[in-house]
């Protein structure tokens, strides 16, 4: 059994908005194979589990439906590790810079 | 969003939807059978440059400092035969309320909307746009929704937009993510039909208004500030053609009429806009070819009936640097002039390398925005990225720079370079788009011919010129 999350969570919902048979004429062949997806969130109106049809409530007050994919979503988005290829940049333009100066 | 119409259905209706969100009646500027009275159109609004400042000084939008990047200026002075290298400025956008120059546009579209009477607006933005548009749109205290093309078919988030929801929702707005497709212009057309909200679209002429005080700004400031004269050169990072616009006529309002104005964007040709295999493998959400090229040759393919930004009218140039070359640009920033901004605003900054180097010393090229930076939105979370998508980053020669299957980082400054784009073959692309538009059985008369010489840049022989070569002539 799914635990139930309260209404009043901060929550996500996903709803598929074109299937791949409904996608404009235009859209590229890899593109025209895969559903238009939605994704909003807002604050859950009733109580309901993962994989229900549930209505939020958004920031500005609107009421929209999808299913519940998330609740209180993180923002999964960083820096991650540095990259190798940048990091001897400022070195080597900081040498460039100090040639020059020996030279005037 | 109630599940409704489909779309053809929805699209059928584009023209009255568009009429009841922007609240101008565009079909009265029509002169012709293609030629539209674009002056009048701007000019309607009321935004002068002094109307658009007083405006824009209310929400602290603005009057952000010119800053000269002297440390590069060496750098490229020490590439630079004797005598060239010219100093190079940048206009730090980023102190902008919500961090880039998208804050002038969203200002006058977000007090245009309070004026009208609108209780919200809807922006199609997956960048700065949306959260100037949030941001502004909070100290109005109007409702936003935001609709931003987000996320791929495998539901990854390109890291930049993700950054742009979280910035969208901590301004209170409320933020529709779609995956890959131009029918997200479907579901804004939804939006705007079910809530009657005001189109904080990027191209009715608020929204290019707002930015001739940023091209105002930065001439006066070099002139009275810092130089004694008025550029030799700006650069702007070129997308849907705003930017350029804008900046340019307010150059020309502070009657900086000689300043060259270069568009640079990031070349990303081989990569389809619309493809959600391409759409984490561009490494850039915007200021690159897959917009500008579009853009420049038919402005009207926007989401307004004719779009205040016309790029074409305005560039001097129009230049390409290559992924790895910004990336490049954006460390030199940091590590040289201690500014972490970007990455997608340094496109100009690239650009400025190159063209810096081959004018004289006493020239000045300003670089024309800057844009904030932070978690997702960094070359560290854009090459990361790029790398889980199987896309190679290395160090090199940055002509071997091929989009979404190499990523070159310059080994030396040196190598930066700029790319022309030929802007006589983006003209005759543009008359060919221009005379398939022409409804069936029209001519193309005198105002017409006018027209099209100030949309190209061109004139009147010109334009005949290249109508009698093209096959299936019209006019």
């Amino acid at each position: 059994m799914t635990d139930l999350i309260a209404k009043g969570t901060w929550v996500d919902i996903h709803r598929v908005v074109l299937s791949p048979g409904e996608r404009a004429p235009q859209v590229p062949e890899d593109t025209r194979q895969v559903p238009l997806e939605m994704r909003v969130k807002g604050v859950l109106a009733e109580d309901g589990a993962l994989g229900d049809e549930v209505e939020v409530v958004t920031p500005i007050g609107r009421r929209l439906r999808g299913t519940l994919v998330a609740s209180n979503p993180a923002y999964t988005h960083g820096f991650g590790p540095p990259i190798p290829e940048l990091i001897p940049i400022g070195a080597e333009v900081r040498a460039i810079l100090r040639e020059r100066e020996s030279h005037e | 969003m109630s599940k409704t119409l489909g779309y053809e259905a929805v699209m059928a209706e584009r023209a009255a939807v568009m009429h009841e969100s922007v609240g101008i009646d565009y079909r009265r500027y029509a002169t012709g059978a293609l030629a539209f009275d674009y002056e009048r159109m701007l000019a309607d609004t009321g935004y002068d440059v002094e109307t658009a400042r007083a405006v824009q000084s209310r929400t602290a939008v603005g009057d952000t400092p010119l800053v000269e990047l002297k440390n590069i200026t060496e750098l490229v002075r020490s590439l630079a035969e004797p005598g060239k290298g010219a100093r190079i400025f940048v206009k730090d956008e980023a102190a902008n309320p919500s961090g880039s120059f998208k804050d002038r546009r969203a200002s006058l579209s977000i007090h245009e909307a309070r004026r009208r009477g609108y209780e919200g607006v809807v922006a199609a933005s997956s960048g700065n746009y949306g959260a100037a548009v949030a941001s502004q749109g909070a100290k109005a205290s109007l409702r936003c929704i935001v609709v931003q093309e987000a996320f791929d078919s495998r539901g990854i988030a390109q890291p930049e937009i993700e950054e742009k929801t979280r910035a969208c929702e901590s301004y209170g707005a409320e933020v529709i993510r779609l995956s890959v497709g131009p029918e997200l212009f479907y579901v804004f057309l939804q939006v705007l039909k079910e809530t009657g909200y005001f189109n904080a679209s990027l191209y009715t002429p608020y929204s290019v208004l707002g930015i001739e005080t940023l091209g105002y700004e930065l001439a006066v400031q070099t002139r009275d500030e810092q130089t004694g004269r008025f550029p030799d050169v700006v650069i702007a990072t070129h997308a849907g053609g705003g930017n350029v616009t804008g900046t340019a006529r307010g150059l020309l309002k502070a009657g900086a009429a000689d300043t060259q104005m270069v568009a640079a964007s990031v070349d990303l040709s081989g990569l389809h806009m619309a493809s959600d295999r391409d759409f984490n493998r561009k490494s850039f959400t915007t200021g690159h070819t897959g917009f500008s090229l579009p853009f420049t040759t038919w402005p009207d393919r926007s989401d307004v009936p004719r779009s205040a930004a016309r790029a074409l009218r305005y560039m001097d140039r129009f230049v390409t640097v290559t992924q790895g070359e910004v990336f490049y640009a954006t460390q030199v920033l940091a590590e040289l002039e201690g500014m972490e901004r970007g990455p997608a605003g340094n496109t100009s900054l690239a650009a400025a390398f190159a063209i810096a180097r081959m004018l004289r010393e006493e020239q000045v090229v300003v670089v024309q925005e800057t844009e904030y930076t932070g978690a997702g939105k960094h070359p560290l979370a854009q090459l990361n990225l790029a790398k889980r998508m199987g896309i190679a980053v290395e160090r090199g020669d940055p002509r071997d720079n091929r989009p979404g299957q190499r990523i070159v980082i310059p080994t030396h400054p040196s190598q930066i370079e700029v790319v022309d784009v030929d802007l006589d073959r983006v003209r005759r692309s543009y008359l060919r788009r221009a005379l398939e538009a022409l409804p069936q059985g029209e001519r193309l008369g005198a105002e017409d011919l006018a027209f099209l010489a100030a949309e190209t840049r061109s004139s009147r022989s010109y334009i005949e010129e290249v109508i009698h070569e093209l096959p299936g002539k019209a006019g």
